[in-house]
């Protein structure tokens, strides 16, 4: 063979042989039945490269991003940088792990499934649910699924949802790309930015499905939903949460709070930025609707032996027995960025993941401090309690203060304007345990230069 | 002795990786707001990484042994992708940075798409799908919002053969469509009869999986499509068995309308123990204004000599975002390096073999296992699990003895149209002595069947754990352990 | 496998019992076994609800399968069987007891003639089971 790339490890004979022991005198010989003047067609694709030559080639494109490993940034948005422990990627990089399927045979793919029986009792442990699924695709569709999983609970009576503004915008965006096919009233996103989370009670009436807020919300506010998980039980709907795993270090927990269901991101548990994905979508809820639960769920039992072993269970729930009678049609969950949130958390464990949540709230908060005492520059919400990320109000356009900062080399914060009409000049910084006190240092020194010019 | 829970490993006050104390001076904490614990584990590095270790070892991965698991494509995820995903400039790379920084990033992507169009034959592709089950929803809205936009609010059915994967009806669903089961004739094939007499005016789109989950490639593909394009209708393919199709034959010259690929199968990007996946969706012409978005495209053709420069592009009339940010970028880069490597010349011997090896297991075990479709087959092929002549041995138990013998089981009772189905896909990167093994452990075990039922009731006997006890698992059910004790 | 010769039976597999205008409605032995191990019952319908024949009113599962359990003639639910939810191996054990599904109004008793008595029942069972 002449191509390059090959990992067909057949020899002549080899080929020549089983060709014979299939009845066909040649390779072409296996594809009568596609369309004569279909078959074959000639694909217009590069030269193949051998493997030296192609890390070669990825290295150089690598090497054409900028990225926030060379360059200070305060990007978060719902993607956050932090320090990833060395034994994360080292499991990760098991084949045994990275090259199964999802674990359809228990006796042989008890690793997989106790990992991830072990990451359920986690993001119970975090959120204060009762049961937590074995991952979804990100905190966007986790979302989403939580207002399918409403609309199984309430057997879909209850059309209408409502979306918190302080919800990432993406998250929304994914909400109403799912809903198309439904007949959802979506509404409460364009509610007062300035407004407590009560003011949501107002929209909540019997007509009312779920009710959805993040925690911290997209500008880092921390609110107590208590009170609106209370008003929501009261007419008979649903509160959801999405939350920020790393805050959970260090706030009560969703459950606490009275949530009925917990949704998020789980990228900050030791997953990469990786330019958007593969993330991890968090999804859990209380005991009563465990049943409606999406997804992939591991439960404990024995085996023929008497021994503790796990399995999947409740899959009467899913696709392929339920199929269109399933309220999702989600397969597969996001097994390895499970296993890398499942590795992390245990790695560091109840005071490393503390640590690293206090640490962000201290930093944010020296950050937030000294911009708000820069001239020109004023906080949001000051008087709001935050946890890493801030609305930073400048007295330039965030799109041109942002094309500033960079040419002293620092990625600025998300421009707000972009999503939220009411937030011009808005940037939405985020400042974690691995920006160190020189670099805010520098970003303040930074933002006083720019904005005078 | 099992391996303990994670939360039965530590003890009080052990840490596994300490951070640094902040350099920065303490903000008072938000008291109201505090938990009162945080009931994680307590265990060192060394103890968690031993302890991940084991589990590990407890699995069956490709990198261990044959893993023939029909539909799921199980081929060699070469570690050179692992690499590559994980170079800094990707790894670092913020999903919201200005697009001038992230042109490398940008640019696999683009050349990610322009390689899958070329491909499957279509006009525009979107990354955006985070698995095939998306690929398959993002198709079914476009289908919809594209009689949508031409003012047909009739069309409210969509018709799935009886041969389909789960998620095709479960995406109907969610789509807000009916599903309309079209049953399929004695060769494997939809039935025509039955399609022609559902293509009327209320029909949406067809959604067909080709080669069909019998692993047969469809005879009258191209009847089928005009049949639903007679009627108005759109066809979405299920790309799940591209595997067999590279440089074979193109979805989008058959007439396919849409097509979603599951980079995780065809373009080896790792399962991941069921997940990450990544399912871009492909699109002719007509529905290229709906793809989910943003899509990378170029924003500044390139002037002479230079390269041009890549942004996000939205369709006109997109169905929306389907996730945050941008799709499993992570998959994008190893499914461009293994293209890279491939070329167009070793991606159709890479669906020749998969195709041979297939045909030559077939062949191999046929006179042993009822195989109700006796055609030349794609990448995989369908026996029944069982015999007239030993009742009481069903495929379950066929599957559980392959462990013994240290294989992973095809996938059993699917397609459901098959008795005892057992489904078995070997792909192209195993070699001949493996195929060799696979039959001979077969056909052992056809044999027992008949001479020492038992054998196979009781079976697996060799791996550290037996059956396990799912009815007690879905009765007393306990989905986390007790971590307050 | 048992088919009491006292119950009409459905093409769905379900039984009913009729004594008077009240009568009872289960799954048959038949549908348990080809379900297997059941683990969850889900009620659709509640006491006072009428419902048609052929309408789904409960959700068996077992582990790999569920099945919706159909009125086999048009009736007004009078009680359902909440003892199943905690024990729904029941259905497994005694189909025709102690594990009927609801208490039912008939509306229009001679629908009831329109059901199979056990001999034909039976024999459908068979055909099926090729």
């Amino acid at each position: 063979m002449s191509y390059a790339g090959s990992f067909i490890p057949h020899t002549e004979a080899e080929r020549e042989e089983m060709l014979k022991a299939a009845g066909a005198g040649s390779l072409s010989d296996l594809f009568m039945d596609v369309p004569a003047k279909h078959r074959f067609p000639k694909l217009n694709l590069p030269e193949p490269l051998t493997e030296m030559e192609a890390r070669g080639e990825l290295e150089s494109i690598s090497a054409a991003n900028e990225s926030t490993n060379e360059v200070l940034s305060f990007l978060g948005a719902g993607a956050y940088s932090h320090y990833v422990p060395a034994g994360v990627d080292t499991i990760l990089r098991r084949g045994e792990y990275y090259t199964a399927y999802t674990p359809y045979q228990p006796e042989i793919s008890q690793g997989t499934l106790q990992a991830i029986f072990e990451y359920q009792s986690l993001i119970v442990a975090l959120t204060g649910m009762d049961a937590s699924n074995a991952s979804h695709y990100d905190g966007a569709t986790a979302l989403a699924e939580a207002i399918n999983m409403s609309r199984v609970i309430h057997r879909g009576e209850r059309r209408k949802v409502i979306l918190s503004p302080g919800l990432n915008p993406q998250y929304r965006a994914t909400v109403h790309t799912y809903e198309q096919g439904f007949d959802t009233t979506l509404v409460g996103e364009d509610s007062d930015l300035n407004a407590a989370p009560d003011a949501l009670i107002e929209l909540i009436d019997e007509q009312t499905g779920i009710v959805c807020v993040a925690y911290p919300d997209f500008f880092g506010r921390i609110y107590d939903y208590s009170n609106l998980a209370a008003a929501a039980h009261a007419k008979g709907a649903l509160l959801a949460i999405s939350v920020n795993p790393t805050a959970l270090g260090l706030l009560k927990t969703p459950g606490e709070m009275g949530a009925d269901i917990v949704t998020g991101e789980g990228q900050p548990l030791g997953i990469p930025l990786s330019f958007g994905g593969p993330y991890l979508g968090i999804l859990a809820t209380k005991q009563d609707y465990v049943r409606s639960l999406a997804g992939r769920l591991v439960g404990e039992t024995v085996d023929s032996k008497g021994q503790r072993g796990y399995v999947l269970t409740l899959s009467t729930r899913e696709q392929h027995i339920k199929r269109e009678r399933a309220s999702s049609n989600i397969c597969t969950n996001q097994g390895l960025m499970m296993l890398a949130a499942t590795v992390y958390l245990s790695l560091l464990g109840k005071q490393g993941l503390k640590q690293v949540a206090e640490s962000c709230y201290h930093k944010a908060h020296y950050a937030a401090d000294a911009i708000g005492k820069l001239k020109g520059y004023k906080l949001k919400f000051p008087d709001i309690p935050f946890f890493h990320e801030f609305i930073m109000e400048s007295p330039l356009a965030a799109a041109e203060l942002n094309r500033r900062l960079l040419e002293h080399g620092i990625i600025g914060g998300y421009d707000l304007s972009l999503d939220y009409a009411a937030l011009k000049n808005c940037s939405l910084l985020a400042v974690t345990e691995v920006t160190s006190k020189e670099e805010v240092d520098f970003l303040v020194e930074t933002l006083a230069e720019v904005s005078r010019g | 002795m099992v391996e303990p829970l994670i939360y039965d490993l530590g003890a009080p006050g052990r840490r596994g990786v300490a951070f640094p104390e902040p350099d920065v001076p303490l903000a008072d904490l938000p008291a109201a707001h505090l938990r009162s614990e945080l009931p994680l584990p307590e265990v060192g590095e060394l103890e968690a990484l031993r302890h991940f270790t084991r589990l590990s070892q407890l699995n069956h991965s490709i990198l261990t042994g044959f893993y023939p698991l029909g539909s799921c494509t199980m081929k060699y995820n070469p570690v050179i992708n692992e690499d590559t995903a994980r170079f800094a400039g990707f790894a670092h790379a913020h999903p919201l940075q200005p697009i001038e920084m992230v042109q490398g990033s940008l640019a696999i992507m683009y050349h990610l798409q322009e390689w899958l169009k070329e491909i499957s034959s279509f006009a525009a592709v979107s990354l955006q799908p985070a698995a095939g089950a998306q690929g398959e929803l993002a198709g079914v809205m476009m289908i919809r919002a594209y009689h949508a936009d031409r003012g047909d609010s009739k069309r409210n059915k969509i018709l799935i053969p009886d041969s389909a994967h789960g998620t095709n009806p479960a995406t109907s669903s969610m789509s807000g469509y009916r599903v309309v089961e079209i049953k399929s004739d004695p060769r494997g094939n939809v039935d025509l009869e039955a399609l022609k007499s559902e293509c009327d005016e209320t029909l949406a789109g067809l959604m067909l999986t080709n080669p069909n989950t019998l692993g047969l490639f469809e005879e009258h593909v191209e009847q089928v499509i005009a049949a639903v394009h007679g009627a108005g209708g759109l066809v979405y393919g299920d790309g799940a068995n591209m595997n067999a199709l590279l440089g074979i034959c193109r979805p989008g010259d058959l007439g396919f309308d849409v097509l979603h690929i599951n980079l995780h199968k065809t373009f080896t990007t790792p399962h991941g123990g069921g997940g990450p996946g990544s399912g871009p969706v492909c699109v002719a012409e007509h529905l290229v204004d709906f793809l989910p978005g943003p899509i990378s495209g170029v924003v500044i053709e390139p002037t002479e000599g230079d390269a041009p420069v890549y942004g996000w592009v939205m369709p006109k009339k997109s169905i929306g975002r389907l996730k945050a940010f941008h799709g499993q970028f992570g998959m994008h880069v190893r499914a461009f390096t293994y293209i890279l490597m491939q070329g167009a010349e070793g991606l159709r011997a890479v669906s020749e073999y998969a195709v041979l090896n297939a045909n030559y297991l077939k062949e191999k075990l046929k006179g042993f296992y009822h195989l109700p479709y006796d055609r030349t087959c794609m990448h995989e092929m369908v026996l029944e699990g069982r015999w007239p002549d030993a009742p009481g041995v069903r495929a379950l138990d066929i599957a559980k003895r392959l462990m013994d013998f240290g294989f992973h089981p095809p996938t059993n009772y699917f397609p459901l149209i098959v008795h005892d189905a057992l489904m078995i896909e070997p792909t192209e990167t195993e070699d001949k002595a493996t195929l060799d093994a696979f039959v001979a452990a077969m056909l052992q075990i056809a044999e027992e069947a008949h001479s020492n039922p038992e054998l196979l009731h009781g079976a697996p006997h060799t791996t550290k754990y037996g059956r396990m006890d799912e009815v007690r698992a879905a009765r007393q059910l306990v989905l986390c352990c007790d971590f307050r004790s | 496998m048992k088919f009491p010769p006292d119950l009409r039976y459905s093409q769905n597999d379900e039984w009913i019992r009729v004594e008077g205008d009240a009568a009872s409605v289960g799954l048959t032995d038949y549908a348990q076994d080809q379900l297997s191990d059941i683990v969850y019952v889900d009620y659709s319908a509640t006491p006072g609800t009428k419902v048609s024949k052929g309408s789904g009113f409960a959700t068996v599962e077992s582990v790999k399968a569920a099945a919706d359990v159909y009125m086999p003639v048009d009736g007004e639910i009078v009680e359902v069987n909440k003892a199943l939810q905690q024990k729904p191996d029941t259905l497994n054990s005694d189909p025709f007891g102690e594990a009927w599904l609801a208490k039912i109004k008939v509306t229009d008793a001679s629908q009831v003639a329109g059901l199979m008595d056990a001999t034909a029942y039976e024999k459908f069972c068979q055909e099926r089971h090729s």
